[in-house]
């Protein structure tokens, strides 16, 4: 049996990564527009990308910075 | 060849000092050309650590390693993934990858458990966007430290510092298929531990 959607949890990844060949690609998307429930999971997939990656984004610390202008090797 | 001629009656010793002004010159735009980099570095070494100290530590052995082998930088090239280079493979040579070993107990049979798991705890509230937000910083900060180092590594340059497969291959020295399925598993390891989390805060 052909379960469309199991292919589609295998494509997510790649999807995502926007490393899909065009046809594929097509595949995919004539896919989601008709499956909801893959929708929204892709949706929730790109959705917790963006925000792993917002808060994993922690600023460099002042002294830190500092520290490594300080590592720079003097002009005679 | 009329002007062999000039060039073996200049004098050598202007000619080395050009050479040491030139090099000079190279260096400080390198180290500046460095140094301009460090905050989307640390973006990276921040999780590639397991800790903020061991972070810092990292930069600073990076840069210093850096700044001393500038001349093996080629110019033009992308100099980002040279240092992450120099890092992964510092991190690596310090020994800080003793933490617990790769599990290998089974990651749940599909992608989406995590998904499922926000969506049936949350208050009828199901839109993607908002079920991510029950996850904290401390949360993802935490799941991410405890992904690891073999897939984190790659998690972590792809997804967090935008590198391509083929530049956490080359980062990494592996293949391009082994980022790609350490990826996929790195992942999953995230969202299991999320998912985790999620349930802890719940009960």
């Amino acid at each position: 049996m052909n379960d469309p959607c199991a292919h589609c949890e295998e494509m997510m990844q790649p999807y995502l990564d926007h490393v899909l060949t065009d046809e594929e690609m097509a595949r995919a998307e004539a896919h989601l527009a008709e499956c909801v429930d893959c929708r929204r999971r892709y949706r929730f997939e790109e959705s917790l990308r963006i925000y792993v990656r917002k808060a994993a984004n922690e600023p460099m610390p002042e002294e830190l910075r500092v520290k490594l202008s300080a590592l720079r090797i003097p002009l005679d | 060849m009329a002007h062999a001629g000039t060039v073996d009656r200049m004098d050598a010793e202007p000619e080395e000092a050009q050479r040491l002004a030139t090099e000079a010159r190279d260096r400080v735009r390198f180290e500046e050309d460095a140094l301009a980099l460090s905050d989307q570095v640390y973006r990276v070494a921040r999780h590639l650590a397991s800790s903020r100290e061991d972070a810092d530590e990292l930069m600073q052995e990076t840069y210093a390693r850096a700044f001393r082998s500038w001349r093996s930088f080629t110019p033009g090239t992308n100099m980002r993934a040279w240092l992450l280079r120099i890092l992964t493979n510092l991190n690596i040579d310090r020994g800080r990858r003793q933490q617990r070993a790769p599990q290998m107990q089974p990651l749940e049979a599909n992608d989406y458990f995590l998904y499922d798991r926000l969506a049936e705890n949350g208050d009828g509230v199901s839109d993607e966007e908002q079920v991510v937000e029950r996850l904290s910083q401390d949360d993802i900060v935490t799941a991410l430290s405890a992904v690891p180092h073999d897939f984190r590594d790659v998690l972590v340059l792809v997804d967090l510092g935008d590198f391509s497969y083929a530049d956490a291959a080359q980062i990494l020295d592996i293949p391009v298929g082994t980022v790609m399925s350490r990826l996929h598993r790195g992942r999953r390891i995230l969202k299991r531990e999320l998912a985790e989390s999620a349930l802890e805060e719940a009960t």
